[in-house]
């Protein structure tokens, strides 16, 4: 599982970070490393970008997995370097950006975009396979989350726009209830396909999501 | 007290509907204009819901008029634009303005039409919104409650007869029938061949099926809807026929197109009626009808 982000337009970061002019960056080791957007190599590319904005960047570290609770230790470790800074601008993703927040006073500036939580399926390729709904119905559907992969979120069967099996707003995505129809036929299940399936809930939890496992 | 709609459907006659778009902003001339002039001539008028996810005035709105001038209006829901609230207050709404029939449709994608930064809604999908409106028949909502007064109308869905691979299809077609889906209006079909087998499994549902005509209005159209709009499959000697009308008259080349179409579903009794959709042409439906041989006036 992964975090998958894109770095944010450069003009964007550029705006935000516009009444800042001594910045510190933060990447992480994990997620952002393994998508290229926020590791070592970015963090150094990031400082030079701003550099070139005559920003002054007081140094960088990449912490092994922004979002755990180690990136307290982390960050105070580089206590010095962030004592003098406007802003920190941050390489990670949204979940990264929220956990460096809870120990900094400062601005804290996200660099990237969090997309969707999602598998690689060759270098460089990722695709969303959960949207977290809370209530999951994969036993039913081949283990392909129509609310996921159908572009509609559709719960009962294909929809008209079913182009050779290819989905209507994409030629080059998969139609999700052409692939579900297949794997339940190849495994002798196509009642399921018939099965009705009510409105989905969307308050199994409501949001924001919390939950203390025992 | 069962729609106008619904006692034609049931009489066995063959039935025509067609459709009205209304326009993109407050003036209505011309779909005032469209409903006059085919109100009488067609059994219902089906009005689009915001169609290929392009914002529009509301088919409600359409409904409404139609059913203000004595015309028989079919009104088009989309799941798209709005959650299961929002839906069912609208059908609460259409019913105490007299309208008596729907269509269940999922909705284009948000991403083909013009506002294509919204939220596409899908709270419900049509097999839902279908089992919705029975549900509100016996009195109660979607949340449970009881209703205080409660709706009935005709319902019905699409189906898509050339859509590949068909198979995923032929089931939520029996799912939405299953769900109590009275009458289907087809996406266009050109083959009747293809159609017909279609209608060999599709009669032994109790429902009755509008085969959907959609004109052609050049051979270019007719190409690009081919190539682009899933589920639509033009044979290539429509396209050669419409390439070769003379100058100026391809657009009368398709009308005899859709009536001789039309011709052909009535006499093989092939389906229980055409749901024509001329597509921004709406004023030579009635050209269509005649084409086709049918009465210009729809005794009802
Ligand atoms: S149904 Fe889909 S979104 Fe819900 S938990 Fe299962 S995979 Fe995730
Ligand atoms: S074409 Fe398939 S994947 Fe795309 S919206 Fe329709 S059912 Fe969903």
């Amino acid at each position: 599982m992964k975090s998958i982000t894109k770095q944010k337009p450069f003009d964007e970061i550029k705006q935000q970070l516009d009444r800042f002019d001594r910045v510190y960056i933060i990447g992480c080791g994990t997620c952002a490393t393994m998508t290229k957007t926020g590791g070592k190599e970015e963090v150094l590319d990031m400082k030079k970008r701003l550099e070139e904005l005559d920003k002054l960047v007081t140094g960088w570290t990449v912490i092994p997995t922004a979002c755990d609770e180690m990136t307290e230790v982390a960050i105070r470790e580089v206590d010095g370097a962030i004592r003098n800074v406007n802003c920190i601008l941050v390489t990670a993703c949204a979940l990264g950006v929220h956990r460096v927040s809870l120990y900094i006073e400062k601005p804290v500036i996200p660099a990237l975009d969090t997309l969707f939580i999602g598998i690689e399926d060759s270098p460089g390729y990722f695709h969303e396979v959960c949207a977290q709904c809370g209530q999951c119905i994969m036993g039913e559907t081949a283990s392909i989350c129509p609310l996921t992969a159908c572009h509609k979120g559709l719960l009962n069967g294909p929809c008209g726009g079913t182009n050779n099996g290819k989905c209507e707003v994409d030629k080059e995505k998969d139609c999700a209830w052409t692939l579900i129809y297949q794997r339940l036929r190849d495994q002798g299940r196509l009642d399921l396909m018939r099965k009705y399936h009510p409105p989905k809930n969307y308050q199994v939890m409501p949001r924001p999501k919390i939950i203390k496992l025992t | 007290m069962a729609s106008n709609f619904k006692q034609l459907l049931n009489s066995g006659k063959f039935v025509i509907t067609s459709e009205i778009s209304p326009p993109k902003g407050t003036n209505i001339e011309k779909m005032l204009h469209h409903i006059d002039l085919l109100k009488d001539k067609v059994d219902a008028l089906n009005v689009t819901d915001h169609q290929s996810s392009v914002m529009h005035f509301p088919s409600l709105g359409g409904c409404q008029v139609i059913e203000e001038r004595g015309g028989e209006p079919i009104l088009q829901m989309t799941c798209r634009d709005r959650n299961r609230i929002a839906l069912q207050a609208e059908l609460l709404l259409a019913y105490t303005r007299g309208i008596r029939n729907v269509l269940c449709l999922t909705g284009d994608a948000v991403v083909v039409g013009d506002h294509k930064e919204a939220k596409g809604v899908f709270d419900l999908d049509s097999v839902q919104l279908l089992r919705t409106i029975r549900q509100m028949e016996l009195g109660k909502d979607l949340g449970g409650n009881n209703l205080d007064g409660t709706i009935e109308f005709c319902a019905g869905a699409i189906v898509t007869p050339e859509a590949r691979p068909i198979e995923p299809q032929l089931i939520k077609f029996e799912n939405k029938v299953e769900a109590g889906a009275e009458f289907f209006q087809t996406q266009a079909i050109y083959d009747l061949d293809n159609f017909a087998k279609f209608m060999q499994n599709a009669r032994q549902f109790p429902v009755k099926i509008l085969a959907g005509i959609v004109l052609l209005s050049s051979a270019r159209m007719a190409k690009y809807m081919a190539e682009n709009v899933p589920g639509i499959f033009v044979p290539q000697y429509l396209i050669d026929e419409l390439a070769s009308a003379p100058k100026g008259g391809a657009l009368n080349k398709g009308i005899e197109i859709a009536g001789r179409m039309i011709t052909s579903l009535k006499k093989e009794a092939l389906c229980d009626g055409v749901h024509i959709m001329a597509i921004g042409r709406e004023e030579v439906v009635p050209d269509i009808l005649e084409a086709a041989g049918l009465p210009s006036r729809v005794m009802a």
